[in-house]
C-alpha cells in the first residue's frame, strides 16, 4: 500500500459550513489532484475543530498546523507551499490566541514530529531505568525538593486540584479530591498504594512506565505521602511483570542509600518507605478495594463501599490509592504547576493521555498526546493508517471500562467529558482498532469471556450474567440465536450495571450494551438470517 | 499424564525456606504461596497444610487464597505450561488460528497435559504485551508476532 503522508480536515460545523467549507473541501481535492499528491494525503471534513470567529478552519498533519479562516481562494496556495513543496504557509496560520481547547496545543507546537506531547513518559527511553544518577540529572527529586522545601501538605493538595488531574485508572476521579478526602482523615497511620495491577486486556502503558522511569513513581508517591500524611507506601505490582518489579526494588534500594526513602527523607521532617507486592494473577486486583484485600493476604474480592479507601482502607487505614500513570503526573505538576498543565490537553480533562495502539494499523505501540484528540487523528497519524487500507470499522478502548467506539464516533474529542458526552468510556488507554473483518458479535464473546473467566465470583450479577452472556454469544456465533437472546443481553448487561459489587462489574456488561446500541444490523444478520457478514463466526447450525 | 510426586521432605523444607525468608505474618501468605509454587512447580496438599500450620492461618483460608489467583497452582502440571493470550488484542491480530495450530500441534486440549508429561496447554488472558500480538508464553519466554506455521518449530525446541 502506499502510506498516507498527511491529513487534512475541514472543519464542518454549521459555522464554517455557511463560510463555505464543502467549497473548501472541494477545492483541497481539485488542487491535490492536480499535484497528484490526492493518495498519498486524506483529505476529511470533521465537526467543531475550533472558536467559530476563526473558521472555518483546516488542521494538516502530522505538522499540526492550524489554518483559518480561509476563503477557497487560499486553497491553491495552502496545497502547493505545505502539502506539495512542505513549507508551512505561515500568512494563512490562525493567530494563536484565537484558538482554544483542544487546538490550542496543536498552534502552540511549532509543526515538527512528531506531534506527541510527553509528560509522563518524557524520561522513558532516555535515561537509564537503573541508575539514579540519570534520573536526577534530568530534574529527577527536583519536585520533592520542592515540595518538602517550599510547600505546606495543603499547598501541595492545592496545586493537584488545581491542575485538574483526573485519574488515568479509568474512572477518571478528579486526583486533589482524592488526596484532600485521605488529609482531612484523621489517623495516627496512613497508607498511599501505587496501583500498578494493570491487566486490562490491550494495555501496557504502565509497565513500559515502571520499567523506563521506575524513580518518577518512587518521587511521586512519596510527594503524595507527604500531602496526604502517610509514612508508609506499597506497589502493587502484576504478577506477570517481572522485569517491572525487579526495576522499582532495585530502585528503591537506590533511593534509600541517596536518603530519599526512609527516615527524614532529605534531612526533612518527613519519613517515607515503599514496599514492592507482587500480585499473583488476578484481575479483579485491580480494583482499589479487591487490591486491599490481596495485600491483606486475602482472596482479591471487592469490598462493599462505602466505606472508601480513604477512611478505611489497607489495615482499615486512610489510604490513598492512585494509578501508575496518575501518579506519573504529580511531579511535572509541582515542577511547572497547574496553570502550564491546564494549558494541555481539554478544559475538562487538562493534560496528556498515554494510549496503546493495536489491532488491523500499520503502527502499533505506545503514544502520549495531549486529552481531546480524536480516534481519527490517533489512527491517521500515530498508527499511520489502517493496515492493508481496509475500512476502519470500530475501536475499543481497553477492557472492562471502555467501549467499542463506532466509525460514526472517531472525531469525537478523546476526553473524559467528550467521550460522556457521546456514551463511550475511554478506559484504561488501549484502542484496539478494528477493520471491516472484526464480526463484533465475535470480538464481543471474547471480551465477556474475558470477563467469564475473570469475575472473582463474590456477587451473583456478575459470576453468573457473564456466564450466561458468553454462553448466549456462543449460541448466537453458531447461528443458533433468537430474538428473545437478544433481549436477554440486555437484560444481563441492565442487571450487570445495576447490581454488581463494584466498578469492574458494572461496566463487564458494556461490550453487549455497546453491540446493541451501534451494531444492531451486524447482530440482526447473526439472529435473522443466520450469516455473518464479516464471515467470521461458523454459523454452523450446531453449538462448537 | 505422568508427573512425578514431590518427596514430603523437599515439600516440608520448601515451605520452612519461603517462611524464613519472607516472615510469618498472615498478610504475607500471597508471596509465601508464590515462592513455594515457583520452586515447587505447583502448590501440592501437603504444602498447604504446612503453610496453614506455619502461619496459623485455617486450612480452609489457604486453600481459598490458593485456588483464587491465576498463578497460584493446585493441581500438578507438564514440564512445560505453553501459556496463549486469548484476550481481544491478540483474538483480532489473529490469535485464532494460532490457538487452531497449538491444539493440533500438541494433540490436547485447554487445560489438558501431554501424555509424556512434557506440556501443558492453558489460555490466559492478557498479558501486556500486545503490541506484537498474537503471543504464547512457554514457561517464562514469550513468543510473539506468531503465526500458525511457526508454531511446530517453536514447540520442538522444549522437546
Amino acid at each position: 500500500m502506499k502510506a498516507i503522508r498527511s491529513m487534512v480536515l475541514v472543519s464542518s460545523d454549521p459555522g464554517s459550513i455557511s463560510k463555505g467549507s464543502q467549497e473548501i473541501y472541494d477545492r483541497f481535492q481539485a488542487e491535490m489532484k492536480a499535484f497528484n499528491i490526492d493518495d498519498e494525503i486524506t483529505l476529511s471534513m470533521v465537526g467543531d475543530i475550533g472558536r467559530k470567529d476563526v473558521s472555518p478552519l483546516v488542521i494538516v498533519y502530522p505538522e499540526a498546523v492550524v489554518y483559518g479562516p480561509l476563503s477557497v481562494d487560499d486553497v491553491p496556495y495552502i496545497v502547493e507551499e505545505h502539502l506539495y513543496k512542505g513549507r508551512i504557509a505561515t500568512k494563512y496560520q490562525a493567530p494563536a490566541k484565537e484558538l482554544t481547547g483542544k487546538i490550542a496545543w496543536v498552534s502552540s507546537r511549532k509543526g515538527s514530529l512528531p506531534a506527541e506531547n510527553r509528560v509522563v513518559l518524557r524520561r522513558v527511553g532516555i535515561i537509564d531505568p537503573g541508575d539514579i544518577d540519570e534520573f536526577i540529572v534530568h530534574d529527577g527529586y527536583t519536585a520533592l525538593g520542592k515540595v518538602l522545601g517550599e510547600m505546606t501538605p495543603t499547598e501541595v493538595i492545592s496545586v493537584i486540584e488545581k491542575s485538574g488531574l483526573r485519574g488515568r485508572g479509568g474512572a477518571g476521579f478528579p486526583t486533589g479530591l482524592k488526596w484532600k478526602f485521605v488529609s482531612r482523615t484523621a489517623s495516627d497511620k496512613k497508607y498511599v498504594i501505587c496501583n500498578a495491577d494493570e491487566s486490562e486486556p490491550g494495555t501496557f502503558k504502565d509497565r513500559l512506565l515502571l520499567e523506563g522511569d521506575p524513580h518518577n513513581l518512587i518521587e511521586a508517591m512519596a510527594i503524595a505521602a507527604y500531602a496526604v500524611g502517610a509514612d508508609e507506601g506499597y506497589i502493587y505490582v502484576r504478577g506477570e511483570y517481572k522485569l517491572a518489579q525487579e526495576r522499582l526494588r532495585n530502585a528503591i534500594d537506590q533511593a534509600r542509600r541517596y536518603g530519599i526513602l526512609g527516615k527524614n527523607i532529605l534531612g526533612m521532617n518527613f519519613s517515607f518507605d515503599i514496599h514492592v507486592h507482587s500480585g499473583a494473577g488476578a484481575y479483579i486486583c485491580g480494583e482499589e478495594t479487591a487490591l486491599i484485600e490481596s495485600l491483606e493476604g486475602k482472596r482479591g474480592e471487592p469490598r462493599t463501599r462505602p466505606p472508601y479507601p480513604t477512611t478505611h482502607g489497607l489495615w482499615e487505614k486512610p489510604t490513598l490509592v492512585n494509578n501508575v500513570e496518575t501518579l506519573g503526573n504529580i511531579p511535572p505538576i509541582i515542577l511547572n504547576g497547574a496553570d502550564w498543565y491546564r494549558s494541555i490537553g481539554a478544559p475538562g480533562s487538562p493534560g496528556t493521555k498515554v494510549y496503546t495502539i493495536l489491532g488491523n494499523v500499520n503502527n502499533t505501540g505506545l503514544i502520549e498526546v495531549p486529552m481531546g484528540i480524536t480516534l481519527r487523528e490517533v489512527i491517521s497519524i500515530y498508527a499511520q493508517g489502517m493496515k492493508d487500507n481496509k475500512p476502519f470499522k470500530l475501536a475499543q478502548t481497553g477492557g472492562s471500562s471502555g467501549s467499542m467506539i463506532p466509525a460514526a464516533l472517531q472525531d469525537t474529542p478523546m476526553d473524559f467529558d467528550g467521550f460522556n458526552k457521546a456514551g463511550v468510556s475511554l478506559g484504561s488507554g488501549a484502542l484496539l482498532v478494528c477493520n471491516d473483518e472484526v464480526c463484533v458479535v465475535d470480538l464481543a464473546k471474547v471480551l465477556v469471556n474475558f470477563f467469564r473467566e475473570e469475575s472473582c465470583g463474590k456477587c451473583n450479577p456478575c459470576r453468573i450474567g457473564n456466564q450466561r452472556a458468553f454462553q448466549i454469544l456462543t449460541k448466537i456465533t453458531c447461528g443458533l440465536g433468537t430474538n428473545k437472546d437478544i433481549d436477554d443481553l440486555k437484560l444481563i448487561s441492565d442487571n450487570l450495571y445495576q447490581l454488581s459489587n463494584c466498578g469492574l462489574g458494572q461496566t463487564a456488561g458494556s461490550p453487549l450494551t455497546d453491540v446493541i446500541k451501534h451494531f444492531r444490523a451486524e447482530l440482526d444478520a447473526h439472529v435473522q438470517l443466520k450469516l455473518c457478514p464479516a464471515g467470521v463466526c461458523s454459523m454452523s447450525g450446531t453449538l462448537d | 499424564m505422568t508427573v512425578k510426586t514431590i518427596d514430603q521432605a523437599l515439600i516440608l523444607e520448601t515451605v520452612q525456606e519461603a517462611v524464613e525468608c519472607i516472615g510469618n505474618s498472615r498478610s504475607e501468605l500471597i508471596p509465601i504461596l508464590s515462592q513455594v509454587n515457583d520452586k515447587l512447580g505447583y502448590l501440592p496438599e501437603e504444602a498447604l497444610e504446612e503453610v496453614s500450620k506455619q502461619l496459623n492461618v485455617p486450612k480452609s483460608r489457604v486453600f481459598s487464597v490458593a485456588t483464587f489467583y491465576n498463578m497460584l497452582i493446585t493441581k500438578p502440571r507438564g514440564k512445560h505450561i505453553v501459556q496463549f493470550c486469548e484476550s481481544a488484542p491478540c483474538h483480532v491480530a489473529g490469535g485464532r488460528d494460532v490457538w487452531k495450530a497449538l491444539q493440533e500441534s500438541l494433540g490436547i486440549k485447554s487445560g489438558e497435559t501431554t501424555l509424556d508429561g512434557n506440556f501443558s496447554l492453558v489460555t490466559t488472558s492478557c498479558l501486556g504485551v500486545c503490541g506484537v500480538g498474537p503471543v504464547i508464553i512457554i514457561d517464562d519466554e514469550i513468543f510473539g508476532n506468531l503465526e500458525p506455521n511457526k508454531i511446530p518449530e517453536i514447540l520442538d525446541r522444549y522437546r
